[in-house]
């Protein structure tokens, strides 16, 4: 019993309790929500989000109030960025890759910078950048056209790749796998959990903790980069701050995977189920009919009461 | 205190001392700076008709980064201030509308706003302090549901405040703007508030929160009071808007949010908590107008307008964090 109860407590298991239990609600409410091909579309749409939320899960497990506000700006820069170097044609899609991933690694870079070697707290820096990233967002909006998507990227991302599932949700099991990985078994994944829980310790251990910071927000604006990538496949072609949306959720998705926002603490693997938990919720709010004031109360309780289950802190004792 | 209080730190240099005694004057140092280039690109600028114009437009930034102060003193943060002023703004608007708009019905709708604001406040409070959920998703969650409460009441913007109301706003009294009224009595309102206990135990809080506890203080209803302080001011700060727009909107303070973390930042305070003061939030805020207007009288194009205010912005952000911590240090 006590095993159940314990297990019961693991923000994994919740999570995959609650998707199980929205399905049904989904199933009930609407006939077909359940169904192969929509889950397919829902997954689509929740590996967009979790690609984003895998950087924000690093940046947040580094600790000293990590978080990444830009990502958003980073998620709609890369999406007109491909949109342009593509422009319609298949033999774009690799440099196309290579000028987001670039981009994502500059903006990445210039906030690790900010928050290592400027000691401007991560929330700060982040959200500065994002604001800079809006600017120059409209500033290539009136220069250039938004671009389109090579044939090959839309159908990478829409198109089912092997075993009749698109290639993005293969790519995101690779992430997945890739993330529980580095994570869990390489020297730089014991790192970023030592400079989360201890920072002082872990410089102490000699860990190389300003390189870590800088590293990981570079890793956070390049999923956030290819995530736009992505984006761009799925919709076509780009519009106004396609991205925006991303930045908030991604950090909810992130601590309803069970990550502490406090750092050090949490893993990929529980963002994965907290991004798809997220998108399925949503989905359900627009199946339903009602208006959208009701749909955003809704979904602003629910996101509530679901935390209730997550991360809640300790109660003060003297 | 600071002439009788002899610490190391009371020795330092003039500057620091300075510094530790006024932490606001960088910003206003920037924001003196500002009004100088504003004057150079645009002389008219600096008429006493376009400041009074830039103080109606951006006096209710000025309120919600106050509103914003006094949580991150507790070291919270309030996602949801925005939307709490969208949701008065249109709740005002509203009720002033069907009530016909006459004296009684306005300050009768500004009352029920106030009331308004503070069970917004309330909700947040209790769900970060009481429930010990994290501030940032928490009131990012309520201020989806505010924005939900907002487009039910005015599913679409557009609804006008009556006249007397934005007259009044935007008028004069015995020949003084009547921002000038709003703005002293918001000083009075700041001093009083700084003379209270909640402003320290806030600040204690923020501080060190297991300190404060094991002192004695009770955590929980103090940062539930600094949430309700954010309400409250988040509805004054509607009240503001509502009469410089004179229209309802329900999405009107959503991309105010995060201008008013901005502009507690740019006023020296510490995100972290425990360090700040609602002047240099206020100078904050009118730096971020100011920055708006000196890009747009310098001449800039207008499709690199939000690029330069984004890196302004971004580099007086820095400036605030590197001078706030030399005034700590």
């Amino acid at each position: 019993m006590s095993r159940i109860v314990s297990l019961m407590r693991q923000p994994l298991v919740v999570a995959l309790v609650l998707i199980a239990l929205l399905l049904h609600l989904g199933q009930t409410l609407s006939p077909g929500f359940a169904s192969g091909g929509q889950v397919l579309r829902l997954l689509i749409v929740a590996s967009l989000l979790g690609i984003v939320a895998a950087g924000q899960n690093v940046v947040i497990l580094g600790g000293r109030e990590g978080i990444d506000l830009s990502v958003g700006g980073v998620v709609s820069l890369s999406a007109i960025i491909a949109g342009n170097v593509m422009n319609g044609a298949d033999s774009g899609i690799v440099p196309a890759i290579l000028a987001c991933l670039a981009a994502g690694a500059f903006f990445g870079l210039l906030n690790g910078l900010g928050v290592t070697l400027l000691r401007i707290p991560p929330l700060v820096m982040t959200l500065g950048m994002l604001g800079v990233l809006q600017g120059l967002l409209v500033v290539i909006r009136m220069g250039i056209p938004s671009g389109r998507t090579a044939p090959g990227l839309s159908g990478f991302v829409t198109q089912p790749l092997a075993a009749g599932i698109p290639g993005i949700i293969w790519l995101w099991i690779m992430i997945g796998v890739l993330m529980a990985f580095m994570l869990h078994r390489t020297v730089f994944g014991h790192r970023i959990y030592a400079i989360g829980s201890n920072e002082h310790a872990a410089y102490m251990a000699g860990v190389p903790v300003r390189l870590m910071r800088i590293a990981l927000f570079m890793i956070s604006g390049m999923f956030a980069a290819i995530a736009g990538l992505c984006l761009l496949g799925y919709s076509g072609s780009s519009f106004a701050n396609v991205g925006e949306q991303y930045t908030l959720a991604s950090i909810i998705a992130v601590v309803f995977g069970g990550t502490s926002l406090a750092g050090g603490k949490g893993g990929y693997t529980g963002t994965m189920a907290g991004a798809i938990l997220l998108v399925i919720l949503q989905s359900i709010l627009t199946t339903v009919n009602i208006d959208e004031s009701g749909r955003q109360m809704v979904f602003g309780a629910t996101l509530l009461l679901l935390m209730m289950f997550y991360g809640r802190g300790r109660a003060m004792r003297a | 205190m600071a002439e009788i209080t002899i610490t190391p730190r009371g020795r330092a240099g003039g500057m620091r001392r300075l510094l530790e005694r006024y932490p606001f004057l960088p910003a206003l140092a920037i924001v003196v700076a500002l009004l100088l280039l504003n004057g150079f690109f645009s002389p008219n600028s600096l008429s006493y008709r376009s400041l009074t114009g830039l103080l109606s437009t951006y006096m209710a930034l000025v309120l919600l980064a106050i509103a914003q102060t006094y949580v991150v003193y507790a070291g919270d943060i309030d996602l949801s201030a925005g939307s709490i002023l969208s949701l008065v703004n249109v709740a005002i608007v509203v009720l002033m509308e069907r009530w016909g708009g006459g004296a009684g019905a306005v300050l009768l709708a500004l009352a029920l706003g106030l009331l308004l604001g503070l069970a917004c406040g309330l909700l947040n409070g209790i769900v970060v302090a009481a429930l010990r959920l994290q501030a940032i998703v928490a009131t990012f969650a309520t201020s989806i549901f505010f924005t939900g409460l907002a487009l039910y009441i005015l599913p679409v913007a557009g609804t006008p405040a009556p006249a007397l109301f934005w007259r009044t706003y935007g008028g004069r009294l015995l020949g003084v703007p009547f921002v000038f009224y709003i703005l002293a009595g918001l000083v009075i309102l700041l001093l009083v508030l700084s003379r209270t206990r909640l402003v320290t135990q806030l600040l204690a809080v923020g501080d060190d929160q297991q300190a404060a506890f094991q002192s004695g203080l009770p955590v929980v209803p103090i940062r539930i009071k600094g949430y309700l302080l954010c309400g409250f001011f988040s509805a004054l700060a509607a009240f503001c808007i509502t009469g410089d727009t004179a229209s309802g909107d329900p999405l009107v303070g959503g991309k105010m949010t995060l201008y008013s973390v901005a502009a507690v930042v740019l006023g020296g305070s510490a995100l972290s908590g425990g360090w700040g003061t609602v002047v240099g939030s206020l100078l904050g805020a009118l730096t971020i107008g100011l920055i708006n207007s000196v890009v747009f009288f310098m001449g800039t194009p207008s499709e690199w307008q939000n690029f330069v205010q984004g890196l302004a912005i971004l580099v007086v952000l820095m400036a605030g964090v590197l001078a706030g911590r030399r005034a700590r240090a």
